[in-house]
């Protein structure tokens, strides 16, 4: 018996619980409108390290032993380790996993990787590989922006689509007990989708089309409606993003607007000029692991589904000239007695 | 010196000249690499067409702190050079003109980096 | 309809959707900023020249260039440069501050990776290409001029 849905979904028949999350956030996403669902706000975004790189390693090994520590579970019940980021060979989440003594796999899926660690760990603790599976991811403003574009303290403006890196990271734990009622329903792995979009300022608009490809597919693979969800939430795709995607569902038969946001543009309040709003790993992976598992365990929320975008370029392949390639996995996240 | 009509004009330039490189970085995107160039380079078109010159006399600073400046005085000290030592003087002049700016600038920013340390934005 | 047509489509109307800023305002902050530094600069001469009567004033005019240049470092190493840049655009990138900041910015953040292959060799990485093409571009001017 096939574990699957259609073409794309993956469907975990022994549901794999969320037993335990937590959420480490930068001092301005601290100010933003979620600071008092973050379960740690630093500072200082040096966080103690000589670099921002070791600040962005430091915050994700964090998040990793908080979750543990939250799940109330033995560190050395923890099977497996699934985790990236946006660093150049993912040396943060690599980084961090070499003083957790847990074994490891590292993860690229741009800022889609909280969604790509879910999808790993569920299948870990499904296919009974894992008693317990960490995924986690984060991102850090300051080594992204020195990665990816200028030095901080370049005299340079912001083009009005830019987003905001979000420093924060998320560690979300999943195991096969009874001990949550919040579990991971089945899963959609997207494809990479480029429609042609070259500007490194205007990743909403590059990463829409994978998560109206990936919505689509999830749509067609369950035989479900977006109205089916409580809450339809994308990773990153920012204020011009989100309402792109909702014209292109629109265009695509469905309609998507009163139960769909978006963590970009939910994160900053509109005082903090972040432009088209937040983006990042840590942007989904910091709201997911606290705000929305927070509002799931009061029974606000029932069901979620989380599509986490990523735009998979380099500053090399940029430079080249060439479009931007973008992907999408949604994590369908349920409590037990919902539909 | 100290004469507000100039002071006038080279507010008027110097502010005429940053304006219309915000217009390029509105219409065109470009990074402040390319504005650099690009500005530096039509400072050297200037000299050579003998414009910079005359534009000088009348706007003084608002035309020689633009990079602008920095580009006319690199052609100008490789046109000067080349008619008083020839073609080793083309290669000289330029660098020897501007070797001022360029010395104060990479010494500057060695100190200064050896001092400060990058803070994130707010 | 295929690919390539979709794609156009798409990215004309992403064009359409785009948020449309008044550049009004970031052209009146250019404006007054990068006005204000070259008076900046002009002070600085008229003051050599009256302190020091008789600096030429071909001198007077390099050390007003050489202050601001020190002056844009230290202002980038203090954390205050990039703000004023935010406010100002172009009316600190194109007077000879910005290319001061265009050294120091780089010098000041990849301290971390080491003097030799951090902060001395990525100096450059925005004023390089600003050299290059100024010493390029003034040999062959001076090399026509050798002709004419």
């Amino acid at each position: 018996m096939l574990n699957r849905l259609g073409k794309q979904t993956l469907l975990f028949r022994n549901r794999p619980k969320v037993v335990g999350s937590y959420s480490v956030v930068g001092p301005k996403e601290g100010r933003g409108n979620f600071g008092k669902f973050f379960d740690k706000i630093l500072e200082d975004d040096l966080f103690g390290e000589k670099s921002y790189e070791a600040a962005e390693s430091k915050m994700l090994k964090l998040a990793i032993t908080e979750a543990i520590n939250n799940a109330k579970i033995n560190k050395d019940e923890i099977d497996a380790l699934f985790a990236g980021d946006l660093m150049n060979q993912i040396i943060s989440s690599s980084f961090a996993a070499r003083k957790l003594d847990i074994p490891y796999l590292g993860l690229f899926g741009a800022c889609s990787t909280m969604a790509e660690s879910l999808i790993m760990g569920s299948c870990y603790v499904d296919g009974g590989f894992a008693r317990y599976a960490a995924c986690a991811t984060g991102s850090h403003f300051s080594s992204a922006e020195k990665q990816f574009r200028f030095p901080l303290e370049l005299g340079t403006q912001r083009p009005p689509t830019s987003q905001w890196t979000v420093t924060g990271t998320g560690c979300t734990i999943l195991g096969n007990t009874s001990t949550s009622n919040i579990y991971i329903e089945n899963a959609t792995i997207g494809k990479v989708v480029d429609w042609n979009v070259t500007d490194a300022n205007n990743m909403g608009a590059a990463m829409a089309p994978a998560a109206m490809s990936t919505l689509k597919a999830h749509l067609d693979d369950t035989g479900r409606t977006p109205e089916d969800y409580d809450l339809i939430l994308t990773g990153d795709l920012g204020k011009l993003g989100s309402e792109i995607l909702m014209d292109l569902m629109e265009y695509n038969g469905y309609k998507i607007g009163n139960n769909y946001n978006d963590c970009g543009q939910m994160i900053f309040s509109n005082t903090q000029k972040t432009f088209m709003g937040g983006s990042g790993c840590g942007c989904g992976a910091s709201i997911l692991n606290s705000y929305i598992y927070s509002r799931m365990r009061n029974n606000e929320l029932k069901s979620v589904l989380f599509i986490a975008t990523g735009a998979l370029m380099s500053t090399v392949s940029s430079q080249q000239g060439n479009s931007i390639p973008s992907i999408a996995h949604a994590v369908s996240i349920k409590i037990e007695g919902s539909k | 010196m100290f004469d507000p009509i100039m002071y006038l004009k080279v507010f008027a330039i110097g502010g005429l000249v940053c304006l219309i490189g915000q217009i390029l970085i509105i219409t065109t995107k470009m990074t402040s690499a390319r504005i650099l160039v690009s500005f530096l380079l039509l400072g050297v078109a200037l000299e050579a067409l003998g414009l910079f010159q005359p534009i000088k006399e009348f706007a003084g600073s608002g035309i020689t702190i633009p990079i602008i400046g920095f580009g006319a005085s690199l052609a100008h000290g490789a046109i000067d050079a080349g008619n008083t030592m020839g073609l080793l003087g083309v290669f000289t002049g330029g660098l020897t003109a501007t070797a001022a700016g360029i010395a104060a600038a990479v010494l500057a920013g060695y100190i200064v980096g050896l001092i400060f340390n990058s803070k994130t934005k707010k | 309809m295929n690919e390539l047509e979709r794609n156009e489509r798409y990215n004309a109307y992403v064009e359409a959707k785009m948020p449309k800023t008044k550049p009004w305002p970031s052209l009146f902050h250019a404006f007054w900023v990068g006005g204000l530094i070259c008076c900046l600069g002009e002070l600085i001469k008229d003051l050599c020249l009256y302190f020091f009567p008789y600096m030429t004033t071909q001198d007077a005019a390099t050390w007003s260039l050489v202050a601001l240049i020190i002056l844009a470092a230290l202002f980038t190493g203090l954390g205050i440069f990039d703000r004023i840049g935010a406010y100002a655009g172009a009316g600190t990138i194109i007077p000879i501050t910005g290319f001061s900041n265009s050294i120091a910015s780089p010098a000041v953040e990849f301290k971390r990776e080491g003097l030799v292959f951090g902060l001395m060799s990525k100096m450059f990485i925005i004023a390089g290409p600003v050299i290059v093409s100024g010493v390029v571009a003034s040999i062959v001017v001076g090399i026509i001029y050798l002709f004419i």
